[in-house]
């Protein structure tokens, strides 16, 4: 028969097949689900930050491109996992992005860093139990020749104001925590958007920004880890850092599951317990700083948020 | 330059070191962009096969919406099918979101317009009068239906080769739907988008040059056994 001739191809294309339908871990585990809800309630109840331990499941985690593209959650993630053994889809996007998977319930749980935005989203209730896990903060990076003079500026607002006359500027344009921070900058400067010179909008994420800022010679607002791990392939320098209001703070919130019906409480909890963990802390605080000789994150769990200038 | 050379180089080390994440990574690849495929196949055949032979109202209608198809961007029908598995979507409840089955579910998509049209081409490139001829011949009707998908195994592989060489090359709807989850999701092509966005450009050529390589291994199997048949 000719089928034998086809034999090899439908082989190969059943093998997958078979592979997918008896390996795929991605079920969610029915059988664990009773379980799951009655701890859930018992943690809600009893204890608001349950310590590590086998909790099991998986749940989505709504997050920014810097946590991905520094690489700080592939080191944070496979910890969790042999702590709680939950395992966390990361799910990179804008913190415009997270907040808004957050607020539809598409989350149970996001890490951010646009304190301004997140307001909105604790006062209407979609986020609770926030809690300050880290920061780093912005620099203004730009090409070495600095045709806009930033070097030495004596404070942001005439940074941007410089910038805003030579240009040019690529910013994220994505509704990303960099990208609200940029705009309130630019508020703060008194420039009008439209007025800013070679004003250019990329739309995706810090790594792919700095790279086309790069190629064009122009000036971004970055964060500090973000550039740094880029830092080997990019020629733009660090020209205006340290202000105050240059402060990049993240936090952490679980999605109101009194909100949002399918949210995973209890993995969204041990999540956040386990962020602020100290022995995580200290984790998010050494990340990669021998190879940078610098920190990338700086621990903040526990802090009172008017330690950063918040609120 | 120099990225392209060490990428090159690095692909060299990662292959020959046999280098576990990117096996994982390549495995996970084919399996989803097979079983898309597959599923494809199982669809697209019979319906290209279908409008390639029927005749009735609203054809040329569907005809069009599947030629149509087949030009459609993956990342609008990533979007579409994002909307409807998220959690607060209609499909919300199945929990599919951010899953393989999800990216096979997309990808099956984008592939079985392609699996239809060629199918449907290739089976009206056959001569009119062939399945009158083979009835007189006193072939049955399941024969009858064989023995034109053999006369069609030409473009029907073809039609495989298509929906797999699209599937395979996406990266908009694997993104959306799957979440490019290290250890999980993450495919040939959302692998590159990181590595390229983390500035760790070798690692994102390695993985381009295993891409092809594999691309092409399969390809080289689905041509070997089409060609066969014409020596």
């Amino acid at each position: 028969m000719r089928l034998a001739r086809l034999a090899p191809v439908l082989t190969l294309l059943l093998l997958p097949w078979a592979a997918i339908a008896c390996g795929d871990d991605d079920a969610p585990p029915k059988t664990a689900q009773p379980q799951v809800s009655a701890s859930s309630l018992a943690t809600a109840t009893l204890s608001p930050t349950p310590a590590a331990g086998r909790v099991g499941g998986t749940m989505i985690l709504a997050t920014t491109t810097s946590t991905q593209d520094s690489g700080l959650l592939d080191a944070l993630v496979p910890r969790f996992k042999d702590a709680t053994g939950v395992d966390v889809k990361v799910i990179a996007v804008g913190t415009g992005a997270a907040l808004e998977m957050g607020a539809k319930g598409d989350a149970d749980a996001v890490l951010v860093h646009a304190p301004t935005s997140e307001k909105k989203y604790v006062d209407s209730g979609d986020l609770i139990d926030g809690k300050l896990v880290m920061h780093n903060d912005f620099v203004v990076v730009g090409p070495p020749s600095d045709p806009a003079k930033v070097r030495g500026a004596k404070d942001i607002t005439a940074v941007m104001a410089a910038i805003a006359t030579t240009g040019p500027f690529i910013s994220r344009g994505d509704a990303s925590g960099t990208n609200t921070k940029e705009l309130e900058l630019w508020k703060v400067a008194n420039v009008d958007l439209k007025t800013v010179a070679g004003r250019e909008e990329t739309g995706q994420g810090m790594g792919a920004t700095l790279n086309i800022a790069d190629q064009k010679a122009a000036y971004t607002l970055t964060d500090r880890a973000t550039y740094l791990a880029l830092k080997k392939n990019l020629r733009l320098e660090i020209l205006f850092e340290g202000a105050p209001n240059l402060l990049n703070v993240y936090h952490v919130y679980v999605v109101n599951p009194a909100k949002h019906g399918g949210v995973k409480e209890t993995q969204a909890r041990a999540w956040v317990a386990f962020l602020v963990d100290p022995a995580t802390q200290q984790l998010i605080g050494d990340f990669k700083k021998a190879e940078f000789g610098q920190s990338l994150f700086f621990a903040d769990a526990g802090k009172p948020e008017t330690s950063l200038g918040l609120r | 330059m120099d990225a392209l050379w060490e990428g090159f180089q690095e692909a060299v080390r990662l292959i020959v070191r046999g280098d576990a994440g990117l096996r994982e990574v390549a495995w996970r690849t084919i399996v989803v962009s097979g079983s898309a495929t597959l599923l494809a196949m199982a669809a697209g055949v019979p319906t290209g096969y279908g409008l390639a032979r029927g005749r009735f109202p609203g054809r040329t209608l569907v005809l069009s919406a599947v030629n149509t198809g087949m030009g459609m961007p993956p990342v609008v029908v990533g979007l579409i099918v994002w909307l409807f598995l998220v959690r607060s979507g209609p499909l919300g409840d199945l929990e599919l979101i951010y899953t393989k089955r999800a990216m096979v579910v997309a990808q099956f998509l984008i592939a079985v317009p392609l699996v239809i049209g060629f199918t449907a081409a290739a089976v009206q490139a056959l001569p009119a009068e062939l399945p009158d001829l083979l009835a007189a011949l006193g072939a049955g009707r399941l024969r009858t239906l064989w023995l034109l998908a053999r006369e069609a195994q030409l473009g029907i592989l073809a039609a495989v080769m298509a929906g797999f060489g699209g599937v395979i090359s996406e990266v908009g709807a694997s993104m959306t739907v799957g979440g490019n989850i290290q250890g999980d999701t993450r495919v040939l092509t959302t692998a590159i988008v990181t590595e390229t966005s983390r500035g760790e450009n070798a690692n994102a050529m390695a993985l381009g040059i295993v891409l092809l390589v594999m691309a092409f291994a399969v390809n080289l199997l689905l041509t070997a056994v089409q060609q066969r048949r014409r020596r």
